[in-house]
C-alpha cells in the first residue's frame, strides 16, 4: 500500500488528464470529538460529472461529501481540517456564509426530506429565501423549470398546492432535488439518494441525475456498486476514513490498483 | 435431538400461559380505567350534587313605595340626594305591611333579619338608574337571606304537620294567646318531650359513671377533685332533668333545645311555649296573626324536627317564610346572583363574577409573560445554544424549577414585585407575573421536548436549500413544535389557574365585593381568582356557603374544561404530518 502523499498526488494527476476540475480537496481531516473520521484525504472533484464514493458503512463516505457543503457543521463535536475549494474559492473558512456556500451546493439525502408544505412552497422555499425571484410570475416559472429538470412536472403540474408530503417516495426524492435545483446550485451533492426508493424510482433518479450532469457538478454517496457503475464518471473509494483509490469509474471497476478496492468490489467485505 | 413435533409441543405448552398473561394485563388495564372513572363520576357527582342549592335562589317581591321625601332628600333629584335616600327602611316597611301584627322591637329585628340590608344598595342602585320611579311603588325583587333560602330548600329540617280533627278555641288573635281543646290533643307532646328528657339525663347519669370511675382509678389528687366535681354536676342536671320528666306535673315548657312546634289555626300560625292542663291546653305567642277567634277543628300542629339551638334561623322567621311563600311573595329561580355578583359576605348575594375576571386577567398577564419567553428560551437552549458546561447547569436548574413548591414562587413575588418594585399588592398583574415565573419552567421543558421531537430532516433540509439557522427555526421547526409547544403551555397555564397557594402570599387572597374592570386598568385593581374564592367560601362561616363553594368548584371545573377544548382545537389546526 502507497502512502497518503504519494497516493494523493496519483490521483490528483489521473483526474486532471480526463475533466476539468470544480472541487478540490486538500488535505481534508475530518474529526467528530477526539475520534477521526477522515484521514487526509485529497481529491480533483470533476465539473459536468458524476463522481461517486463508495465503500462500506462507517467509512467516511458522506462525512467528506458533508463536508464541501459544510453541513458537518450542525453537528456540536465536528471539526473540519483542511481545504476544500469549488472553483478556487476556500469553502472552509469562517469568512465564507455557510448560507451563501449552500446556495451554491445543493444537497439531497438519504430519505426524502420534503417540507411538510404544498408542491410549490417546496420548490419555491430556496428562491424566496434567497431572494432569487422578482415577482410572482417570476417565481412560477422557477418552479415549473425546477420541477421540469427533476422530471416531475407533469407529474404534479394539477396540484401543485397539495403537500409535499403525499407524494410516493420516489417522487419526494424528485421534489426534493427539483427543491435544490430551484436555488441554481453549481454543485448538488446526494447521499445515498435510492436507497429509501424501489427500483422503478431508483431507475427514473438515476435517469435524472443523468440528465442534470449536463448542467452540474454531481457528487453521489452510493452503497450500490451497479449505480455507482452505471451513473458515475469518476469513483472514489473509501475505507475507514481513508482515501483508498480514486479514478475513472471504467478503471475502478474493471482495473483496481489497491488490493482492498479490487476485494470490496468482488464482494469479498463490506 | 429435537424434532419438529417437539418444538411444536413445547411451544403449545406455554401459548396458553402467554395468552393467559396477556388477558391478565388486559383486565388490570381495564380495571384501572374503570376506577379511574368511577372515582371521577363519584368526584363529579358528589361535587354536582352538593353545589344544587347554590343554583336556586328564594326571592322575594314586594312592593316598595319610594316615597319622594325619605328617597330624595334634597328633593332635587340630583344623585348626591338620591345616593342619601333612606333605602333599607324602606325595605324594613315593605316587608313590615306584611305582617302588621308584629309589634315587638325584638321580633321586627327577627323579622328583618330574613334579608340583608345589602339589598337597600341595589334598591339604590334601580333608582339611580331609573330617576322616574321616584314617588312610585315599585316591586321591588330581592334574594331572601341564605338561612331562610335554606329552609325553604328543605336542608335546615325536616318537619311534619298533623291534624288532630278535634275542636279548639284559641283565646285571641295576636300577642299571648292560649288555646284550649276539648280533649288532651297535646299529651303526646308531653310525653315526647319527657321521653328526650328523660334520655338526656339518662346520658348525663352514664356520664358522671364515667367520671366517678375515672376519678376512683385518678392518680394525682387534683385529677380527683375536678373529676369527681364533674360528676357531681351531671348527676345534679341529670336530677333536675328528672323531675321535669316525672309524670304528674300539671304542665311542661317547651325549650329551645327540643324539636319545635307551631300550631296553624284560623290563617295564623301560634308558636307552643308551654303545654298545660294535663295536655288540653297550648300557651304561646302568635307568630302570624289569626283571623278570628273561632273554634274550629281545621288547625294543625306542625313539628319542626331540629331544635331552634341548633339552626341559625329561628321558628318565628320560618313561620313567617313560610306565609310569605304560601302569599306568592316568595318565588324559587335560578340563582343568577351566583354569576352576576362579585364576592360577598352574604352568601345569597355572592357570586364568582368578580373571581372569574381576576382569573382571566391574571391568565392574561401569565400567558403573555410565560409563553413567548418560555419558547424564546426552549429554541435558544435547543436550536442555538453551544452544549457546554453553563447551558448544562442551567438546564438542570430550569429543571430543578419545575419542582420547586408553588408558595416560594410567591415569597418571591412578594419579596421582589411588591416589597422592591412596589406593585400593587392583591393585582392581576403581580399574580400574574408570579404564575408566570411558575409556569416558565413547564412552558419550557414541553417546548424543548416538543422541538426535539421535530425530524432532524426537516432541520436538514431547510439548511441544504441555505436557509439560515433562524430561517429553519422560524420557518419549518416551530410550525412542527407549534402542537406540541401549545399543549405543554395549555397545561402550564392550566396548572397556573387552578393554583392557590403563591397568590396567598401576594395578598389575593383578600375579600373583593367588586369586580375588577376587564381593561388594561383592571390589571392593578385587587382581585381574587377562582381557586382563591373556592378556598374562601369553604371556609365562609354561613352554612349557605358550602354548595356556594361546590358551585364554584364545577365553575372553575368548566372553565378549564374550556380552557383544554381550546387547545385541542388549535392543536387540530396546526397539526401537520411529515
Amino acid at each position: 500500500m502507497a502512502d497518503s502523499g504519494t497516493r494523493s498526488s496519483t490521483v490528483y494527476h489521473d483526474a486532471a488528464k480526463t475533466l476539468q476540475g470544480k472541487i478540490t480537496l486538500d488535505g481534508v481531516n475530518v474529526f467528530y470529538g477526539p475520534k477521526q473520521a477522515i484521514h487526509d484525504v485529497s481529491m480533483v472533484i470533476p465539473d459536468r460529472s458524476v463522481t461517486a464514493f463508495i465503500g462500506p458503512s462507517g467509512c467516511g463516505k458522506s462525512t467528506i461529501l458533508r463536508t464541501i457543503n459544510r453541513m458537518n457543521e450542525t453537528i456540536d463535536i465536528a471539526r473540519t481540517e483542511g481545504s476544500i475549494r469549488i472553483d478556487g474559492d476556500e469553502v472552509n473558512s469562517k469568512a465564507v456564509d455557510p448560507v451563501i456556500l449552500r446556495a451554491r451546493v445543493g444537497m439531497v439525502f438519504q430519505k426524502p426530506n420534503p417540507f411538510p408544505k404544498s408542491i410549490y412552497d417546496n420548490v419555491a422555499y430556496g428562491p424566496r429565501i434567497h431572494g432569487l425571484a422578482s415577482g410572482k410570475r417570476d417565481l412560477d416559472a422557477i418552479v415549473e423549470t425546477s420541477l421540469k429538470k427533476a422530471g416531475l412536472w407533469d407529474e404534479v403540474a394539477d396540484r401543485l398546492d397539495q403537500p409535499g408530503t403525499g407524494l410516493s417516495g420516489g417522487q419526494q426524492q424528485r421534489l426534493v432535488i427539483a427543491r435544490a435545483i430551484a436555488v441554481s446550485p453549481e454543485v448538488i451533492l446526494m447521499d445515498e439518494p435510492c436507497s429509501a426508493l424501489d427500483p422503478i424510482a431508483t431507475a427514473k433518479i438515476e435517469e435524472l441525475i443523468d440528465e442534470l450532469r449536463e448542467n452540474y457538478c454531481i457528487v453521489i454517496v452510493t452503497h450500490s456498486m451497479a449505480q455507482a457503475a452505471r451513473v458515475s464518471q469518476m469513483t472514489a473509494f473509501f475505507h475507514m476514513g481513508d482515501l483508498v483509490e480514486y479514478g475513472p469509474t471504467e478503471d475502478i471497476f474493471t482495473n483496481p490498483h489497491e488490493p482492498r478496492t479490487q476485494d470490496y468490489i468482488t464482494g469479498r467485505f463490506g | 435431538m429435537i424434532n419438529r413435533t417437539d418444538i411444536q409441543a413445547a411451544v403449545e405448552a406455554r401459548l396458553a400461559k402467554r395468552y393467559r398473561a396477556e388477558g391478565r394485563f388486559r383486565m388490570f388495564g381495564i380495571l384501572a380505567i374503570m376506577a379511574a372513572i368511577s372515582v371521577l363520576i363519584l368526584l363529579i357527582g358528589s361535587i354536582a350534587s352538593q353545589s344544587i342549592p347554590a343554583f336556586r335562589v328564594n326571592e322575594l317581591t314586594l312592593p316598595v313605595t319610594l316615597e319622594t321625601a325619605r328617597v330624595d332628600p334634597a328633593g332635587d333629584g340630583s344623585e348626591a340626594s338620591l345616593r342619601r335616600g333612606a333605602y333599607n327602611s324602606l325595605l324594613q316597611e315593605a316587608l313590615r305591611d306584611e305582617f302588621p301584627e308584629i309589634e315587638d322591637r325584638g321580633q321586627l329585628r327577627e323579622l328583618f333579619g330574613l334579608y340583608t340590608p345589602l339589598n337597600s344598595a341595589r334598591l339604590q342602585n334601580q333608582v339611580l338608574a331609573n330617576p322616574g320611579l321616584v314617588g312610585r311603588t315599585i316591586d321591588f325583587t330581592f334574594p331572601i337571606s341564605d338561612d331562610a333560602d335554606l329552609y325553604l330548600q328543605g336542608l335546615t329540617t325536616t318537619s311534619g304537620e298533623v291534624a288532630p280533627g278535634l275542636m279548639a278555641t284559641p283565646s285571641g288573635t295576636s300577642g299571648e294567646v292560649r288555646i284550649f281543646a276539648n280533649s288532651n290533643v297535646f299529651s303526646p307532646i308531653v310525653s315526647d318531650i319527657r321521653e328526650r328528657l328523660a334520655t338526656q339525663a339518662e346520658e348525663l347519669e352514664d356520664r358522671a359513671e364515667r367520671y366517678e370511675t375515672r376519678a376512683a382509678n385518678a392518680a394525682g389528687e387534683d385529677a380527683r377533685v375536678s373529676l369527681t366535681r364533674e360528676a357531681e354536676q351531671a348527676r345534679t342536671r341529670a336530677a333536675s332533668l328528672r323531675a321535669l320528666a316525672e309524670p304528674g306535673s300539671p304542665s311542661v315548657d317547651m325549650s329551645p333545645e327540643l324539636p319545635s312546634r307551631l300550631i296553624r289555626m284560623n290563617g295564623g300560625i301560634v308558636h307552643i311555649d308551654r303545654i298545660t292542663d294535663s295536655g288540653r291546653t297550648a300557651e304561646g305567642r302568635v307568630l302570624v296573626a289569626l283571623e278570628s277567634t273561632t273554634p274550629g277543628d281545621d288547625w294543625t300542629i306542625w313539628t319542626l324536627d331540629t331544635p331552634q339551638a341548633e339552626r341559625r334561623i329561628t321558628d318565628a322567621q320560618i313561620a313567617w317564610a313560610e306565609t310569605l311563600r304560601e302569599r306568592g311573595r316568595l318565588e324559587t329561580g335560578f340563582n343568577t346572583y351566583l354569576f352576576t355578583n362579585a364576592d360577598s359576605r352574604e352568601p345569597e348575594l355572592a357570586g364568582v363574577l368578580g373571581a372569574v375576571i381576576g382569573s382571566a386577567l391574571t391568565m392574561l398577564v401569565t400567558m403573555f409573560l410565560a409563553v413567548p419567553i418560555g419558547v424564546a428560551t426552549a429554541v435558544y437552549l435547543e436550536e442555538f445554544a453551544p452544549k457546554n458546561r453553563l447551558t448544562g447547569f442551567i438546564e438542570v436548574n430550569i429543571n430543578n424549577l419545575a419542582a420547586v413548591p408553588s408558595i416560594v414562587f410567591g415569597l418571591l413575588g412578594l419579596a421582589v414585585f411588591i416589597s422592591l418594585f412596589g406593585l400593587p399588592r392583591s393585582a392581576p398583574l403581580v399574580g400574574g407575573m408570579v404564575l408566570a415565573l411558575m409556569t416558565l419552567p413547564t412552558v419550557i421543558i414541553s417546548s424543548r421536548a416538543a422541538l426535539k421531537a421535530v425530524p432532524p430532516s426537516i432541520r436538514e433540509a431547510a439548511l441544504g436549500v441555505g436557509a439560515s439557522r433562524l430561517q429553519t427555526v422560524v420557518h419549518h421547526v416551530l410550525p412542527l413544535a407549534a402542537p406540541g409547544i401549545l399543549t405543554g403551555s395549555i397545561i402550564g397555564l392550566a396548572q397556573a389557574m387552578g393554583e392557590t397557594a403563591p397568590l396567598l402570599m401576594i395578598g389575593m387572597v383578600a375579600f373583593v365585593a367588586d369586580a375588577p374592570s376587564l381593561s388594561v386598568g383592571g390589571l392593578t385593581e385587587p382581585a381574587t381568582v377562582m381557586p382563591v374564592q373556592i378556598f374562601l367560601w369553604s371556609d365562609g362561616a354561613e352554612r349557605a356557603f358550602e354548595p356556594r363553594t361546590a358551585a364554584a368548584i364545577l365553575v372553575l371545573l368548566a372553565l378549564m374544561i374550556v380552557f383544554n377544548a381550546v387547545a385541542v382545537f388549535l392543536r387540530r389546526r396546526f397539526e401537520r404530518r411529515w
